[in-house]
């Protein structure tokens, strides 16, 4: 659906985006991951036609954005940082207008407005002021119109941005309902949304794309390494002496030993558990509880951008 | 054009749903009745009807310009700092057709708020003896400088950030359209005849207003429309690759 290479973007002698490659396949959802000014509304405009690049090579649906940018205009649907909202129009209204805006005809411009509002939740503020709606509702409409012309694309600057935590769950729940029915990019400072939400992330920091992957192969990847977390009967040491001659286990604690139970860690980057199973039946040890702790998106996040800061 | 008459369409709405528009309507509304009390009707010298019609007209194009300034100042510019701009950057319209909309429009609301006027030509036409093509000719050229004052106006809030600086810029530029006159007097040939011919209101609205119409000065009415539209989109154009 989209392939970008080499994508640069200047601001004057500043580059806000620097080199950036990436590929996104039709139907993925996709979070776009970065702290503030790390280039990422910068990428989503470039993406969503709204500025052109100063280099390289962006292609959505197979249309080049600085040969065919009107094209690929018709195929996306955007929501920038701020809903850009009219005020003083009611919210079907406004949606009607974009509707047509965006090539849908007249005639068909209302069904899809409701369609919009359904998928959406706005069904009741049709009639509404857009003045007058809670910025709860100013999202959803700044989504909704970014889909009332059905595009094969969506692209979402943090679309979460300044709900609180009720309509978060409603919002992550919306965007959940799309998915399948388009292709869709969520940039978002909340990481827990983007782990919650996206098939794929892509991590950018100071302008280049620093890693990109599954949240797992994230893990994997740049991460510490996946640890195996194990409540045995006391004594511990027979059960740290069984664990550590299971290969791919890299190393092995005991955290603490307390009420004739011992706690063990493990780390081991790949998965063990069956082994470490069948080693600790095989040494009659008895065991009460076993968990794989995977570095959460946090950590490999603060990791990923203190890293590239200490390195600049 | 589909696009452009969208956009034309919501903007009008837009002046007629919100305060502003009728503000400004009331404002030239009142201002052009004053001013025609004063200087048309109240000059203790008997004159003519058409001399009176005349005075009007000259005093409607001076509320006509600086009411076009008002106007346009946030078409473009207020777009910019709500950020509805980029609803209409990533939509399937071109940059010329935005500037046209909004073009459109405004001359729409303009045309609505100079035609509002036309009870103060028609006591003239009552109560003294003036011909309607007189009317006509002065409505066609307040019509036909309005628009290139908006333009104008569309131009400046295509170049500034907030609707202030849009003002400030196309009020410089049409004063100093309108001051080539002035210019005219005080330079010398090939410069003055230059000056002379760019004069926005002395050289090209008079005529209109004793109630003459001439192509060269339709003409020039649409070309100095047509320039500042043509540059309104380039300025457009230009801040997708900034």
């Amino acid at each position: 659906m989209i392939q970008v290479e080499g994508l640069t973007k200047y601001y004057g002698n500043h580059a806000a985006i620097r080199n950036l490659a990436f590929n996104i396949e039709r139907g993925e959802v996709i979070g776009f991951l970065g702290l503030n000014g790390a280039g990422k509304t910068t990428t989503l405009k470039v993406l969503g036609c709204v500025l052109l690049p100063t280099g390289g090579r962006v292609r959505i649906d197979g249309l080049d954005v600085v040969e065919n940018p009107h094209e690929i205009r018709k195929r996306i649907g955007f929501l920038p940082d701020a809903p850009p909202l009219y005020e003083e129009m009611t919210v079907g209204g406004y949606l009607s207008f974009v509707a047509q805006l965006r090539g849908v005809a007249s005639q068909n411009a209302r069904a899809r407005v409701l369609a919009a509002e359904d998928q959406m939740a706005l069904r009741e503020a049709d009639g509404e002021i857009i003045e007058s709606l809670s910025h709860g509702y100013r999202q959803r409409l700044g989504v909704a119109q970014a889909l009332v012309h059905n595009p094969a694309l969506l692209i979402l600057d943090e679309p979460n941005s300044g709900l609180d935590p009720v309509q978060i769950v409603e919002m992550r729940s919306l965007i959940r309902n799309l998915r399948g029915a388009h292709t869709i990019l969520i940039s978002s400072h909340i990481l827990s949304e983007i782990s919650q939400t996206c098939d794929r992330l892509l991590i950018i920091q100071a302008g280049e794309i620093v890693a990109q992957g599954t949240e797992e192969e994230l893990a994997r990847k740049l991460g510490s390494g996946g640890f195996v977390e194990l409540e045995v009967r006391s004594p511990g040491e027979r059960a740290l002496q069984a664990v550590r001659r299971v290969a791919g286990v890299d190393s092995a604690s005991i955290e603490r030993e307390q009420d004739g139970v011992a706690t063990l860690r493990l780390r081991a980057p790949m998965e063990v558990r069956p082994q470490i199973t069948r080693a600790l039946v095989a040494a009659d040890v008895d065991v009460f509880r076993m968990d794989r702790v995977v570095e959460r998106l946090e950590s490999i996040f603060l990791k990923l951008t203190h890293g590239k800061e200490a390195a600049a | 054009m589909r696009s452009a008459l969208l956009i034309a369409q919501r903007e009008l709405s837009a002046y007629l749903r919100t305060m502003s528009g009728y503000v400004i309507m009331a404002i030239v509304l009142v201002v052009d009745g004053l001013l025609f009390n004063v200087f048309a009707l109240g000059v203790p010298s008997k004159r003519l009807s058409a001399e009176v019609l005349n005075n009007f007209f000259y005093i409607a194009s001076g509320t006509t310009m600086i009411a076009a300034v008002f106007i346009s100042m946030r078409l473009l510019a207020e777009e910019r700092q709500t950020g509805t701009i980029s609803l209409l950057y990533s939509s399937p319209v071109r940059d010329g057709e935005i500037v046209l909309g909004k073009f459109l429009s405004a001359l729409a609301f303009l045309a609505i708020m100079t035609l509002a006027s036309v009870f103060m030509p028609a006591l003239i036409l009552v109560n003294g003896k003036i011909s309607l093509g007189h009317i006509v000719a002065g409505y066609l050229g307040l019509l036909l400088l309005g628009g290139a004052s908006l333009a104008i106006g569309i131009f400046g809030s295509a170049l500034a950030k907030s609707q202030i600086i849009a003002a400030i810029v196309s009020g410089c530029l049409l004063t100093f359209l309108v001051a080539c006159w002035l210019l005219a007097r005080v330079t010398e040939r090939p410069l003055s005849e230059i000056f002379t011919a760019m004069a926005l209101h002395n050289q090209h609205f008079q005529p209109f207003q004793a109630g003459l119409v001439h192509v060269r000065d339709i003409v020039y009415y649409l070309a100095i429309t047509y320039l500042s539209l043509f540059a309104a989109t380039r300025v457009l154009e230009a801040r997708r690759w900034r």
